[in-house]
């Protein structure tokens, strides 16, 4: 497997043609919390939800070191790797320093196109006579990053999307990987199909029993093979990435499509009362998003894991596009109580419940969405009073204004929403403060 | 039990109770229609619990007697039935049915499961049936459709002396008519929250049977929670929806108007419906009215956008109000009047809609409310 000392696609590779650039930070959220918190270097730091069901979001090297992964239940990380210092997420940190990060990506280019918060596609083949070849300006991105954020990344430099991701993922960590225009297939052919943009578990499966385990071993193979297995259309999409054929341009208009939160319970919940102050808190927090990115949708729509995890979603499209908590909140739980009739008596009970999320989806800019007016509501409604609740948040936090039937407690995982001030990180995180 | 009976008759009852049975019934027995014949009468039934409805058709009886058949089956076949008499027998478990040399033998459910009917509520009063069809069908198309809010899938009927009153409201728009009617008891006061789409379609079918339609009410006691409707042969009973708490929607009519445009409903209608073409599922039509006439736009500066100008009557500042379309269509149809009068606080505050004749008098009676959609240019 290639790795970033192989001289063939190493720092000083050909980046003839290889204008796509591929920026991953390295463990991103577990390197601004060590940044934050220098005493942390050097240790094994992880941070996701520390509930009993928390889910590991970023683990720094060392941890990983351990066999430390993200999306590992937070359980299974503290049996790997019992000194790790555990931390719970703070997404305001974390966005923070993306958005700075994206900048000296703008710097360079406006051809940028976040995947998520802590990566990114660039297309510098415009900034070549100011700035110099891709390579060039791959070092340039990744010492401004270290001066400015002190923070590292890895990158790749590729002709496409598909192969500068593949390159970053075998430049890490604080690494730079440039795959020659020319060197595509060499690069690609001896990888596992699992490196192919698309190929999961599943489909990987199928892949091996029909005798293919390699990049190469599926450009070889008949398409006709492949569509046997895969159907028409993955077929086609494999067959042309396998052969270094990607066609997508970097797009710098990735409009968010839906903007949602979920809730994990520490323990499965029945009551309705509790149901309902989770939806409200997720309400009021897919609201504030909205409002903040100045975003309206038409299509609220709910999540419900039960303990069996059997999961089920249910939307309804609104009338007019919303992004008021209060209304995001009524669709939810009308939703719910539809699908969980138990919540509608008092005193009654649900079925045992492990997971709720609302959404927010077929969005649209708020600010000129005309808006459909109701009979008898007050003319300053939960529209306004949300916006006032934003300014005041604005200024001294979310905190400090909120339902108050959501005074007193978040949810039922204070434990991972809620990182408490005046709380020693390097106390034992298993003891809940 | 054995009959004769004609053809059309047997069809129409059949069509009309079949049409309110449930489609996936809770139980077996509710997809039936109970056909039940005494003293030359058959009487055509059906019920889900919620609605009941039921026929009288004269036939001539052979032997008195019930059976229970597939409401929807049967509809189907007298439907596609010959115009002649038809001869149907209950045999055993089945029901023969012969018309001409058209034979028919359908199995029939066990008539003893069937629930007994709700009885009908006592008398409150007495309507003219075209009227009524009329006005329900001004009010009904206010009411909502969202299940989740029940209170608004209804339309409330307000009992007060000779005086009745029907409004919907689906919280965009509210649809209000008060008539005259013929209570029982001049001091009759009374409210019931009902069903839209149940008074809607009982109103239709009984409006072209002309004559009086008798709307039964209780106030406690028997059938309290129900209303009933009673006009020609048919006659149909409906549970109530929970109106304790509807609110006061009166008062949402403007007290007063600060300006006032008449126009032609059917040229307003027409040109609504044509630039409406441009405008989204949620985006406005635009009305701009000022003292050369009236304005109607619609659509985007990225979309695809129209523009039409008519002639209407306007006192007052100039205005630009933007409405739902259809909300806007639903209620200039249901005027039944040649002109329209609209009437404004501002751009922001409910529309009132009302008929006038000719002359463009307002003709009292029926007010349709709309809530404007805001728009920022």
């Amino acid at each position: 497997m290639p790795r970033g000392g192989d001289p063939r696609f190493g720092a000083d590779a050909d980046d003839t043609d290889c204008p796509i650039l591929h920026v991953d930070m390295d463990a991103f959220f577990a390197s601004v919390e060590v940044r934050r918190r220098p005493e942390l270097r050097g240790r094994p730091v992880v941070v996701g939800g520390v509930g009993p069901r928390g889910v590991v979001s970023s683990a720094s090297y060392e941890a990983r070191a351990y066999g430390v992964r993200s999306a590992m239940p937070t359980m299974r990380a503290r049996a790997l790797c019992p000194g790790a210092v555990f931390l719970p997420p703070d997404f305001a940190q974390y966005s923070a320093a993306s958005r700075a990060v994206m900048q000296i990506f703008r710097d360079v280019t406006p051809l940028v196109e976040p995947l998520s918060l802590d990566e990114a596609f660039l297309d510098v083949a415009g900034a070549r006579r100011l700035l110099g070849r891709p390579a060039r300006i791959a070092r340039m991105i990744r010492q401004r990053i270290f001066e400015e954020q002190r923070l590292t990344c890895s990158v790749g430099v590729g002709p496409s999307k598909f192969v500068a991701k593949l390159g970053s993922s075998r430049a890490k960590p604080d690494g730079l990987l440039v795959v020659p225009a020319d060197r595509v297939l060499e690069f690609l052919h001896p990888l596992p199909v699992g490196a192919l943009w698309g190929v999961g578990e599943r489909a990987a499966e199928k892949l091996h029993r029909l005798g293919l385990s390699t990049v190469g071993d599926v450009a070889a193979a008949p398409i006709g093979m492949l569509r046997g297995a895969l159907g028409e259309a993955a077929a086609a999409h494999l067959h042309e990435l396998s052969r270094g054929r990607d066609p997508r341009r970097v797009n710098p208009e990735q409009a968010e499509k839906s903007i949602g939160a979920e809730v994990t319970f520490d323990d499965d919940v029945v009551d309705p009362v509790a149901l309902r102050r989770a939806m409200l808190s997720l309400a009021q927090k897919v609201g504030a998003r909205l409002r903040a990115a100045g975003h309206a949708g038409r299509t609220v729509s709910i999540k419900v894991r039960l303990a069996d995890f059997r999961t089920v979603n249910r939307s309804r499209t609104v009338d007019g596009a919303t992004d008021v908590a209060r209304e995001i909140f009524e669709t939810s739980w009308a939703l719910f109580t539809a699908l969980q009739p138990g919540a509608r008596a008092p005193g009654g009970a649900t079925e045992p419940i492990r997971l709720v999320g609302v959404r927010v989806e077929g969005l649209a800019p708020a600010g000129t969405l005309p808006r459909q007016l109701a009979l008898g509501a007050p003319e300053h409604g939960w529209r306004e009073a949300e916006a006032a609740a934003d300014a005041a948040a604005a200024r001294f936090g979310r905190s400090v204004v909120r339902p108050a039937s959501l005074l007193g407690g978040d949810d039922l995982r204070r434990t991972e929403n809620r990182p408490r001030p005046g709380v020693d990180p390097l106390s034992d995180p298993r003891t809940p403060s | 039990m054995k009959f004769r009976v004609e053809r059309d008759a047997l069809a129409d009852a059949v069509a009309w109770t079949a049409k309110s049975l449930p489609s996936r019934p809770s139980v077996p027995v509710l997809a039936g229609v109970m056909l039940r014949v005494a003293d030359g009468s058959l009487h055509v039934s059906g019920f889900d619990y919620e609605v009941s409805s039921q026929v009288t058709v004269e036939v001539q009886g052979d032997a008195d007697g019930a059976a229970l058949v597939s409401g929807r089956l049967l509809a189907e076949i007298t439907k596609a039935l010959p115009a002649k008499p038809v001869d149907i027998a209950a045999v055993g478990a089945h029901l023969e049915l012969v018309c001409g040399s058209a034979r028919f033998t359908l199995p029939t459910m066990p008539v003893e499961d069937y629930p007994s009917l709700p009885e009908m509520p006592a008398s409150a009063g007495r309507i003219d049936a075209a009227a009524f069809a009329t006005a329900v069908q001004q009010v009904a198309i206010a009411a909502g459709r969202d299940e989740t809010l029940p209170m608004m899938t209804g339309v409330r009927i307000e009992l007060n002396g000779s005086t009745l009153a029907m409004l919907a409201t689906d919280r965009y728009r509210l649809a209000m008519r008060e008539m005259e009617w013929h209570p029982d008891n001049p001091d009759v006061s009374l409210n019931a929250l009902v069903p839209a789409r149940t008074l809607a379609d009982t109103a239709k079918t009984m409006g072209p049977l002309g004559g009086v339609v008798t709307m039964a009410l209780a106030q406690g006691g028997t059938g309290e929670g129900m209303i009933g409707f009673a006009g020609g042969t048919r006659r149909t009973t409906s549970r109530l929806l929970d109106g304790a708490n509807y609110p006061p929607v009166r008062s949402l009519f403007p007290a007063t108007h600060n300006s006032q445009a008449q126009v032609s409903v059917s040229a307003l209608v027409e040109v609504v419906r044509r630039v409406a073409l441009v405008a989204e599922r949620t985006t406005p039509v635009l009305l701009s009215f000022s003292a050369d006439g009236l304005v109607v736009e619609a659509g985007g500066t990225e979309e695809a956008r129209a523009s039409e100008a008519m002639e209407a009557t306007f006192t007052g500042e100039p205005l630009t109000v933007g409405f739902n379309p259809q909300y806007l269509i639903d209620g200039l149809q249901n005027l039944n009047a040649p002109h329209a009068v609209l009437s404004f606080v501002d751009a922001f505050k409910p529309a009132v809609i009302t008929p006038a004749d000719a002359d463009g008098e307002i003709i009292p009676g029926y007010r349709y409310l709309i809530m404007p959609i805001r728009v920022t240019r």
